[in-house]
């Protein structure tokens, strides 16, 4: 992003979108929804060695309500869905979702009976990362591709699209 | 109060209520490894009574090994216990190689020993390690997590994977010992030492992690027995049992080793527990590996298998000494190219059932710290 | 004595079968002595530990002889009609996977159950180890263990319906899905 800003008067010049933005992009705190292997995985990722913090998720939030980024690692199973989508819901905006590893993203090898075959079709997901499990440096790119996104953002336009809507629907 | 949680977050639990608050722990809670539950009845912070639910891991793994064949579920195994896949590999291999009625060369043996003693070396730190940040010692994490990324290197050397490995085959193994294992294993051991030194230092005599382990969630033996334990667990309510010692598989019953046992069975002796059994592993290593390199270099690796495998028809049990205890495979073939029915017998399995008996009486904090102890794998737990 | 020697020993009339396998030894005794028999492997054999307890669904197995057989007789003797034999074999059976602690001895106990009488006696009461695998085995195949005291769904959720570990129910599950209103849940 590129600010202007005019030295000396200590003024900043930006857009709003941007600033957000930049804001949202510095520090997706992740929620761990480590389930099967690829938590493991997702535990080397957050530890010492390749240590996520550099890339803003620095506090790992524990709890649905005070994070951004749900990072699934693992299978999900039938018995689940409801409690992945209850977590999912508790969530405040803006949220984002990255599946991680081949049974979050399709069901993997387990195409069986309580198994479910991807997380795609309970709630909405922005990266999926393959691999089986993927490395640390797989959910490391996947973070940074995740902040790419939010950076290409439109928040406030988007927020008066809904705006305008809700008014039409209104009428 | 304690009426409405129970009928929001129990539909399975025990019905009744009376004066208790109804406390919901899980499926997706910090402290609960993976996807683990517990509901529990308290009295302020005393647990009158606890129950598990589990199944919320439950992939179909053994109706998926009816429909594949033998050399296919291979990979499934590695997902079961996922912290020391290659002890699951090797059970399965070996299990299918005694229906088949062969034995592995001496080299191959050896590669597997190595394998899955520094496979037990992992699974052990992060139980510590997890062990300590449950309990609020985040540091040991940091060192151990870092020195099993060295083991995950020599994995990767070896086998090409890090964490889900499937190494060897049914009938051997494919690779020798890669050629940078011998210049990294006497630095690696140094450093594994250090890493275990440093977290003994940091723990064993702190005053708070004695005060949180010793005395919690004490077991005697009796109970741990008829509760069906094994492995760690067991030996920390002090039965000497080892399956490497007692039921002696591939090499072990050539190498020389101690089994570390405790006394009272709470949660200090089994992090001992584990703490020991590290060192006796980097022996058995040093052992395995000094016979290794004694072997001719043109030594084979595999044992001649037929490439569609049929075991006659019959059914066997054979189980190994996991780094959680006894884990075991039960075959049953028909003579056709597929097992017929696959039951994996799980350590952890076994210890969480009786999870309700070990907590009850304590504090909901102690629960947390027994939980840990235990080491419950989700996915070998609900397969 | 020899291992076989000693479980007859032990067993007396309630053994039915006996057989030997790559040294895994099988025993196979009646259903509705259940407790006798594993309370005398227990106390009287020395087989103080259980390690597991599951089902096995062997109707496809009883299918595949029924086929070579027929295969067999007709390319033997063309002329003669396969008879029907007496009832057909239980369909299920309950496998105990038991261990001497003393003597390093491993037992598999097998329990022929037939469909439709699904009732087995539960072996809680002489090692509370059998709790969850009962339970697993009631999930996957259906057996009612008598006895038992909690005897509910482990692995499946409670509404699901099937019982999945059987031969007829397909791999990937008929369709069953979990409701997502999870204010019940």
């Amino acid at each position: 992003m590129n600010f202007q800003a005019i030295q000396g008067e200590g003024w900043l010049l930006c857009k709003a979108e941007q600033l957000i933005n930049w804001g949202r992009s510095r520090s997706p705190w992740p929620f761990p929804y480590g389930t099967a292997c690829c938590g493991i995985e997702l535990m080397c990722a957050l530890a010492s060695g390749y240590d996520m913090a550099r890339f803003g998720a620095e506090r790992v939030a524990f709890t649905p309500r005070q994070c951004d980024v749900l990072i699934e690692a693992g299978t999900i199973t039938k018995k689940m869905v409801p409690v992945l989508k209850r977590i999912y819901d508790q969530m405040a905006e803006p949220k984002w979702v990255i599946a991680v590893g081949a049974c979050a993203c399709t069901g993997g090898v387990f195409r069986t009976y309580s198994t479910q075959q991807g997380i795609g079709s309970i709630i909405p997901v922005d990266i999926y990362i393959p691999g089986c499990p993927p490395r640390p440096e797989g959910i490391l790119y996947a973070l940074l591709k995740l902040i790419d996104k939010i950076e290409a953002d439109h928040p406030l336009y988007k927020k008066r699209q809904q705006v305008v809507e809700a008014l039409e629907a209104g009428k | 109060m304690a009426k409405e949680i129970e009928t929001v977050c129990v539909t399975t639990g025990p019905a009744e209520v009376g004066d208790y608050v109804a406390l919901n722990i899980g499926p997706i809670h910090p402290a609960m490894h993976g996807t683990l539950r517990v509901i529990t009845r308290t009295d302020g912070e005393t647990i009158i009574s606890a129950e598990p639910e589990i199944g919320y891991l439950h992939r179909g793994v053994e109706k998926l090994g009816e429909n594949l064949t033998y050399r296919q579920f291979l990979p499934l195994t590695d997902r079961l216990n996922y912290c020391s896949a290659i002890c699951n590999n090797v059970a399965y291999e070996l299990a299918v190689e005694k229906a088949l009625g062969i034995e592995v060369p001496e080299k191959a043996q050896l590669l597997r020993i190595i394998m899955m003693e520094l496979a037990r070396i992992a699974d052990h730190q992060v139980l510590v390690g997890i062990l300590g940040v449950d309990l609020g010692a985040l540091t040991p994490f940091f060192y151990l997590i870092i020195q099993r990324e060295e083991i995950y290197e020599i994995f990767e050397w070896h086998h090409g994977a890090r964490l889900t490995n499937s190494m060897g085959t049914i009938g051997g193994v494919e690779a020798e010992l890669p050629d940078r294992f011998h210049e990294k294993w006497p630095k690696m051991r140094d450093s594994i030492r250090k890493a275990n030194d440093e977290t003994d230092r940091l723990l064993t005599h702190n005053r708070i992690w004695m005060d949180r382990t010793i005395g919690v969630n004490a077991f005697c033996a009796d109970d741990a027995l008829n509760w069906g334990f094994t492995g760690p667990m067991l030996r920390a309510c002090g039965v000497k049992r080892d399956l490497r010692k007692d039921e002696p598989y591939l090499m072990y019953d050539k190498f020389d080793f101690e089994v570390p046992t405790g006394k009272h069975g709470d949660v200090f002796d089994r992090y001992m527990i584990r703490m020991l059994e590290m060192e006796e592993s980097i022996k058995i290593i040093d052992q395995a590996y000094a016979m290794y390199q004694d072997m001719p270099d043109d030594a084979p690796l595999m044992k001649k298998v037929p490439k569609i495998i049929k075991p006659p028809e019959g059914q066997i049990y054979h189980a190994i000494e996991s780094p959680n205890g006894e884990l075991g495979f039960f075959i049953k073939s028909d003579g056709t190219d597929k097992p017929y029915r696959i039951k994996i017998r799980p350590p952890c399995y076994m210890v969480y059932q009786a999870f309700g008996e070990l907590v009850q009486g304590e504090m909901i904090s102690d629960l947390i710290a027994c939980l840990s102890s235990i080491n419950v794998i989700a996915g070998e737990l609900d397969r | 004595m020899s291992l076989m020697d000693r479980i007859k020993d032990c067993l007396g009339t309630d053994l039915i079968e006996i057989s030997e396998f790559r040294g895994d030894v099988c025993v196979e005794i009646p259903k509705n002595r259940v407790i006798e028999a594993m309370t005398s492997l227990k106390e009287k054999g020395g087989f103080d530990f259980l390690s597991d307890v599951f089902g096995v669904d062997n109707i496809d197995l009883y299918a595949a002889k029924a086929k070579k057989a027929k295969k067999k007789k007709k390319g033997e003797e063309e002329e003669e009609e396969p008879k029907k034999q007496g009832p057909p074999p239980p369909r299920f059976e309950v496998i105990y996977l038991l261990l001497s602690l003393k003597t390093n001895e491993r037992l598999q106990v097998r329990v022929r159950v037939p469909e439709d009488s699904m009732d087995v006696p539960s072996v809680t009461g002489i090692w509370k180890a059998a709790t969850w695998p009962e339970r697993e085995a009631f999930d996957m195949y259906g057996f009612k263990f008598k006895g038992h005291p909690n005897l509910r769904r482990l692995l499946m959720w409670d509404e699901f319906k099937d019982h999945p570990l059987r031969k007829d129910y397909p791999l990937e599950g008929k369709g069953e899905e979990r409701h997502l209103n999870y204010d019940t849940v």
